[in-house]
């Protein structure tokens, strides 16, 4: 019955969607001046169905109704009630259903917050968002149905997959999609505003918002699924290269870049039809995330279910999106204010086109590395991984003129500056810089002049933010930002040349000596909780007369069985001391992986520094 | 002669390439370098000439192959027809188990013989990598 209820409001959805796309598209063909008043009323109608469906799944999955095929393959009774809500989004049908709602939701804020624009714009850009909707209804109802119904009701469902269970990752998934849909709204809005000949700054100041949204969401979003696989996977690290994970890795990069590229064109009217071009780009790689990460191409945690048919449909879908963007834009070229504006070599918008290429550089290397191996397969059918190396060898060398570049940026005057202003706290800072960094790569081995580069500009950085929060003319969320930034480097590279780390195979009793540590395998015990049983370890870990204490878990989860090891993380600011433990067979050896990881909390900070940035400028703090 | 607008467009424009250019040469070349090939054990058994490179080893882990030293870890990885030996030190991830799916990256040092630097297994009980799921359907 209530799965009728979901099912029945996902199609009149779709008939909404229909209706809107003719109406907006003829409203757009007559040159309307004015708003009808039923786009209002239907789009209500649009949001208050997709909410109707969504909460009926989500109610669905509270009561263990497993009528319903989608929570008997995803949720048990005996799953506390947090997980019963999170498992809604925690398998493929319910996660596009938050897609869907995230999708229309957007919409509507979008119409009632865009009275002061143009209204044709308005009109096109709900033409457009409403063919993206149309698109996943359509694949949501023919390809991923959540409402279908099962017969005969069985007792019992087959759980979620404990790894799953986890709070981080319960909020992981909306956080991330409120990001990926928010470049949809950009998406359509920038086509809207190429044919509306609206590309200028006002326009820029007005999508700057939803660009903000997005980076922000997407920020956090991909900070707590690091955070997860860092604890609950035991990977220990905070980011692996993983094909999913760059996967989100890349719309980052190209909202980064649009976030910078924004801010030129609302100051100085220029680089239209870049900013166009990187709206669209950072969608294409919003929905070729969706792509790879659902079509079971990239084989991982996140891949629910390996339907070929799926995968066809939302790259055709994709590639249909493309090409409409493409078109609009070659079509449109002319539309471009002929605003021809001096621009000077040295100057602001120099600097913000160097950090575009930064990024449009980072984002070429992550998505060959993701998409290399996928063609190398299609191919010649043979099976490669790209590995970190690839990345680190990429990335890393480019970070110091990216830091450098970073530094002086915002130093920069608008339209022209001059280089000679170059004053002593500049050379002071540099040198500074060098200085602390050679005395901190000394006893390490790493490869010197590399590494002292490195921590050198990340220092200079540093220290130039720190300087600018004494000026009172430049704004707030850029420092705020810019801060974490450097944080977030000098972190890692204080993780990455002091980290240390120990493994070995241990029984009760077991006692092993490493680095001037002594860790003791003391006790093992067997607890059980609601929904699992658990393995307790207890280990003592002297390190040079400091003790830790440690209590790792391996929980044995029933439904469905599954092992998943908890690892036990001590963190302080300074560090973190980590230890996982698994069970290799049954012969008492446990596998023991002790790490230590300097600086640890700062990296998570450090993110959440720069999307703080982001929310200042959202709430327009700096135009104070 | 040619404005200054020109010559600054013309920079531009060469700037561009060269270095679009020398992109292009830097990844393709670390490309070359740090992809890593899986094969399976009988993939490894027909090789002609051992390579110095880094690969990945997918299969089954053999039952009862798996030996525990303080610091070592053997067992044996099997596609059923042939078997390579994988010695290893270090962290082996949650669901690594005999009569499961496993990945050992590391070096060949002969046919039957694999230094291992990771271990990968899969994530849940139903998952096994496509590799193996390959590798097994191929025999």
């Amino acid at each position: 019955m209530i799965n009728q209820i979901g099912a029945y409001s996902l199609y009149i959805c779709l008939f909404v969607s229909v209706y809107l796309i003719l109406k907006s598209y003829i409203s757009s063909k007559n040159f309307d001046k004015k708003i009808d008043q039923t786009f209002f009323a239907t789009l209500s109608v649009q949001l208050f169905m997709t909410i109707l469906s969504f909460f009926t799944l989500v109610f669905a999955f509270v009561f263990s109704d497993f009528s319903n095929i989608t929570v008997f393959n995803n949720s048990h009774t005996l799953k506390p009630l947090f997980y019963k809500i999170s498992g809604t989004w925690g398998n493929h049908e319910g996660s596009l259903l938050l897609w869907l709602l995230v999708l229309t939701f957007f919409l509507f804020i979008f119409f009632v917050t865009s009275k002061k624009m143009n209204v044709r714009y308005r009109i096109l850009t709900i033409l457009f968002q409403e063919i993206i909707i149309l698109g996943f209804l359509l694949f949501i109802l023919f390809t991923s149905n959540p409402f279908l119904n099962i017969f005969p009701i069985p007792d019992e469902g087959l759980g979620l997959n404990p790894i799953l269970q986890d709070p981080a990752l319960a909020i992981h998934p909306p956080l991330l999609y409120v990001g990926y849909v928010g470049t949809s709204i950009i998406f359509s809005a920038s086509l809207a505003a190429l044919i509306t000949k609206t590309v200028d700054n006002v326009w820029a100041s007005h999508i700057k918002n939803w660009i903000l949204i997005s980076w922000i969401f997407l920020s956090v979003g991909i900070l707590l699924g690091s955070i997860w696989a860092y604890y609950e996977l035991g990977w220990g690290g905070f980011w692996f290269w993983d094909p999913v994970e760059n996967v989100s890795l890349m719309p980052w990069f190209c909202l980064t870049a649009l976030l910078h590229s924004i801010i030129v064109l609302k100051n100085r009217n220029v680089f239209h039809s870049w900013t166009v071009i990187l709206s669209i780009t950072t969608f294409s790689l919003s929905m070729s995330g969706t792509f790879l990460v659902r079509s079971g191409i990239l084989n991982s945690i996140h891949t629910f279910a390996n339907d070929p048919s799926r995968g066809v449909f939302i790259l055709t879908f994709l590639l249909f999106l493309v090409l409409l963007a493409v078109f609009i834009f070659f079509f449109n070229q002319k539309n471009f204010p002929d605003t021809y504006q001096r621009s000077f070599l040295v100057s602001r918008e120099t600097s913000i086109l160097i950090n575009n290429w930064f990024m449009m550089f980072f984002l070429s290397v992550v998505l060959v590395g993701t998409a290399y191996p996928i063609f190398l397969e299609v191919i010649n059918d043979a099976k490669i991984s790209v590995g970190p190396p690839f990345y680190h060898k990429l990335i890393v060398p480019f970070l110091i003129p990216f830091l450098f570049f970073m530094a002086l940026g915002p130093n920069i005057k608008w339209i022209k500056d001059k280089v000679k202003k170059l004053n002593i706290s500049q050379i002071i800072f540099l040198i500074l810089s060098f200085v602390i960094s050679f005395f901190i790569v000394l006893n390490t081995n790493t490869n010197y002049l590399f590494s002292t580069l490195l921590f050198t500009f990340s220092f200079y950085l540093f220290f130039n933010v720190i300087n600018s929060f004494q000026k009172k003319n430049s704004n707030l969320s850029q420092k705020v930002s810019h801060l974490g930034f450097s944080i977030f480097m000098l972190s890692i590279l204080f993780n990455g040349i002091l980290s240390k780390e120990n493994s070995a195979n241990m029984k009760v009793g077991d006692e092993i000596n490493f680095l001037n540590k002594k860790l003791i395998f003391e006790n093992v015990k067997v607890e059980s909780d609601s929904n699992f049983k658990k393995l307790v370890g207890e280990f003592k870990l002297n390190d040079n007369g400091k003790i830790i204490h440690f209590k790792p878990e391996i929980r044995v989860y029933s439904q469905p069985e599954t092992i998943t090891s908890e690892a036990d993380i001590s963190s302080t600011l300074f560090s973190d001391n980590f230890l996982v433990f698994s069970l290799i067979k049954n012969d008492g050896f446990f596998n023991v992986r002790y790490q230590h990881k300097p600086l640890m909390i700062w990296i998570w900070i450090s993110v959440l520094l720069m999307s703080l940035g982001g929310v200042f400028s959202f709430f327009k703090l700096n135009e104070k | 002669m040619y404005g200054k607008k020109v010559k600054i467009r013309a920079f531009f424009i060469i700037l561009v390439f060269t270095s679009a250019i020398l992109i292009t040469f830097l990844v393709i070349n670390s490309l070359k370098e740090n992809v890593v090939f899986f094969k399976s054990p009988t993939d490894i058994n027909n090789l002609n000439q051992i390579e110095s490179k880094k690969i990945r080893v997918g299969g089954m882990v053999k039952k009862n192959s798996i030996e525990i030293e303080n610091k070592n870890l053997k067992f044996i990885i099997t596609d059923f027809k042939n078997e390579i030996i994988v010695t290893f030190s270090g962290a082996v991830p949650n669901l690594f188990e005999e009569g499961k799916g496993v990945v050992a990256e590391g070096y060949l040092e002969d046919r039957k013989y694999l230094k291992a630097e990771k271990i990968l297994a899969k994530h849940d009980e139903n998952y096994m990598p496509p590799e193996v799921k390959e590798a097994m359907q191929g025999n």
